[in-house]
């Protein structure tokens, strides 16, 4: 029987290898081709639509073969997924819309403190392997909630554990809907919902009829176009400006040519230095100089607040639970981190080769000598030059003639860029055919779609699994199960996907939110669930709904209710990193009868955001909320009586990799 | 292999939590403490590469050690595993 099993996963390692090579040679091909095509003359909005519409179908053909009506299968992809697949399988899963389109943005605007989240968003996978990842794979849940529900003895912990990831999963795949429509409809030229319902039915496709089966295996495929659509431009930059093709060693060049620069506008009068005495907006910012634009407790904040929300976050803890053992789901996130390091070191390159290409040709440029390309994106409202989105020539020279005593040589306060511009404006700076920006816009769809698809699973298996089948109705057979799941699993997508299509205001700061709300609401029941076999059922419960309860509060008043924040709960505004002034004048604002009664507080509202206590930003409200879960959970624990005995052997069991999986269902 | 007893797993138990605890202190150092030394850090550059230390580190040092850090984890953790006769048969 063990010889046969592992013959078996022989020929499964080596089918996988030669499948997933083939798919890659055929996606190189692919791209060939298209470049073929653009050289006879091929519009580029044809060659788009080709981009979306073959990596679309592939990952549909994917999720329609791979369907299952197993229960293991559905849940946790029978088990059997190698480390190595799915370490990539999870770098899909982890990296979304966000760090592919907007991270290098971020770090192109913040300079050094925009490093807090390429530290952020990785850091946290030592926790996953050390602490979490592995102890629940041995304890074999299908769900989170599932963990909770056993370790702390019943439904309540159970249900606790689904509003914390539905909270925080819900907005996720949200954001991450909208981000497939923002890529189609900037870069594609789609309209904006049919980008949407697009990329809705790309997901369901994939995730319905085979569950987390299915999505693993798309997602790998979904992990191989985007890292070879991110690593494309930048490798072909790095080899045009200084020969080698590892934009992550040349980068280094590209920094100090920026500081050489930067002090070269401000000795020209082009710019204005931020100092310790005035640091408005518009101000220039060095690169690599750091808290000037979080202060170092922010800073530190989101690291920690991004590293211990990683291993809070269902949708990915539920990834190693799909490992044949214990031992593979360590090695699995080693691999995973390493598939997603690939991207993030390379983030910072985008970041850097943008800054200098805009300090060099557009910072001290004349008008009159600027690229086309910066009006294509002007045109979308993405580029911004002396107030007025730069949509032709003859706009910015009227727009910067508005200006009262300006030279007709661009400042630097004068030039506005979206973050998103950064990484899909890369291949036009550059001066490559347009494939390569097809390619680019293909790889942040298949970031964002595989995104989504762990997202949605995460909330579907929690409402199907945990409050259906455990919760109502513990008898129903595998068929309706499963029938539940589906039916499930497409109205959650739709409701996310008409949500996005609304467009809402706060949805990309959403996705920061829900890292410090999962972190608060899970991470200490889970750590010490494992860890210590003294916590009680009362304490978790307990620590659960305070920790989380106080992050949630911070969040909504400090963002909807700033007025109450301030006039009930001693809130007070935050600092301004270089100067340590207040950021705002909250009486003076409070003053003003427009703003008071704006309740919940619209997103123009200048208290929004900008109030707190301890000069602390909402997105790190785990910081309040992670260690008041943790004392909580430890003080009820200790005043109640410990746990049973047969609970405490079950822990003892957990922390073994031998044996079978504590809780097996036989289907 | 020794069969796993009472003793046999608070010995495996002990020594994982000291992995454990090993490995979050070099998370700690790379993850926080040495980016409190930033400005210091950035007056060193690295030669040939133009990098100044204290970005790098943020950049690219500290994410090469945390994947370095879990391929040897997973190591250490399956020599610990199988040193107490707790590790899964393969």
């Amino acid at each position: 029987m063990a010889t046969q099993t592992t013959a078996s996963t022989d020929a499964f390692y080596k089918q996988l290898g030669r499948m997933y090579g083939i798919y890659t040679g055929g996606f190189v091909a692919f791209i060939l081709l298209l470049a073929i095509l653009e050289q006879i003359g091929v519009p580029n909005k044809i060659l788009g639509y080709f981009f979306v519409f073959f990596t679309l179908a592939v990952y549909a053909i994917i999720g329609v073969a791979t369907r299952t009506a197993q229960i293991s299968e559905y849940y946790v992809a029978g088990r059997r997924v190698p480390a190595f697949y799915n370490g990539m399988a999870t770098g899909a899963d982890w990296m979304s819309a966000a760090s592919f389109v907007g991270m290098a943005g971020s770090l192109f605007l913040l300079g050094y403190d925009g490093l807090a989240w390429v530290l952020g968003w990785t850091g946290g996978f030592v926790l996953v392997s050390i602490l979490v990842g592995p102890y629940l794979r041995k304890f074999g849940a299908y769900t989170v909630p599932d963990f909770l529900s056993f370790r702390y003895g019943g439904n309540f912990a159970r249900f606790l554990g689904v509003i914390v990831l539905v909270c925080c999963s819900f907005t996720y795949v949200t954001a991450q809907i909208y981000g497939t429509g923002l890529i189609a409809s900037r870069f594609l030229g789609m309209q904006f919902e049919i980008a949407v319902f697009a990329g809705l039915v790309g997901i369901l496709l994939c995730a319905m009829l085979g569950g987390m089966r299915a999505v693993t295996w798309t997602q790998i495929a979904q992990y191989i176009v985007l890292i070879v659509a991110y690593l494309t431009p930048i490798v072909i930059l790095s080899t045009q400006h200084y020969g080698i093709p590892i934009p992550e060693l040349t980068y280094g060049k590209a920094i100090a040519e920026i500081t050489a620069r930067e002090q070269q506008l401000v000795k020209d009068g082009l710019a204005v230095l931020c100092t310790q005495q005035s640091c408005p907006a518009g101000t220039l910012r060095p690169h690599i100089q750091p808290f000037m634009n979080y202060t170092a407790l922010n800073y530190f904040g989101i690291i920690f607040c991004m590293m211990v929300g990683t291993a809070s976050l269902p949708h990915i803890l539920m990834r190693y639970f799909t490992t044949p053992s214990v031992k593979e789901a360590r090695d699995s996130v080693a691999w995973s981190l390493l598939f997603i390091f690939l991207l993030y070191f390379s983030a910072p390159a985008y970041a850097a080769f943008s800054k200098l290409e805009v300090y060099t040709n557009i910072i001290g440029a004349n008008i009159d000598a600027l690229k086309p390309w910066i009006f294509q994106w002007g045109d979308l409202g993405l580029i911004q030059i002396c107030g007025k989105n730069a949509a032709s020539l003859q706009a910015t020279i009227d727009a910067c003639k508005a200006i009262a005593g300006h030279g007709g040589v661009l400042r630097f306060q004068d030039f506005v860029i979206n973050t998103d511009v950064i990484v899909l404006s890369t291949p036009e700076i550059a001066g490559l055919p347009y494939v390569i920006s097809g390619l680019v816009a293909a790889g942040g769809l298949a970031a964002a779609l595989s995104t989504a698809d762990g997202l949605l699973l995460a909330i579907a298996n929690a409402l199907s699994h945990d409050i259906y089948y455990k919760m109502l109705d513990p008898n129903a057979p595998t068929i309706r199960r499963l029938t539940v799941a589906r039916v499930l699993l497409f109205f959650v997508a739709v409701a996310a996907a008409a949500l996005a299509a609304s467009k809402p205001s706060d949805i990309l700061a959403m996705v920061g939110w829900a890292f410090s709300l999962a972190m608060a609401g899970n991470f200490p029941a889970i750590v010490l669930g494992i860890w210590w076999k003294r916590a009680t059922t009362t304490g978790a419960v307990c620590g659960i709904i305070a920790g989380w309860g106080i992050c949630l509060f911070y969040l909504v008043v400090s963002r909807y209710f700033p007025q109450m924040g301030v006039t009930y709960f001693g809130m007070t505004s935050l600092l301004n990193p270089e100067t340590g002034q207040a950021l705002i004048n909250v009486s003076q604002i409070l003053a003003d009868p427009k703003w008071l009664g704006d309740l919940p507080a619209s997103a123009a509202n200048p208290l929004a955001n900008k109030v707190g206590w301890f000069d602390l930003n909402n997105i790190n409200c785990g910081l309040l909320g992670m260690p008041l879960g943790f004392l909580v959970i430890y003080v009820v624990s200790l005043l109640g009586k410990e746990p049973s005995r047969e609970m405490q052997a079950l822990i003892d069991e957990i922390r073994k990799p031998r044996g079978k999986t504590v809780l097996e269902e036989n289907v | 292999m020794a069969q796993p007893d009472r003793a046999g797993e608070e010995a495996h138990w002990r020594k994982t939590t000291n992995l454990m605890l090993a490995h979050l202190g070099v998370w700690v150092f790379f993850g926080y403490i040495i980016h409190m030394f930033v400005v210091p850090l950035n007056k060193i550059v690295i030669p040939i590469l133009d990098f100044p230390l204290g970005f790098y580190m943020a950049a690219q040092g500290s994410l090469i050690i945390f994947v370095v850090m879990l391929f040897l984890f997973a190591r250490q953790q399956d020599k610990i595993d199988r040193e107490f006769g707790v590790a899964e048969e393969d």
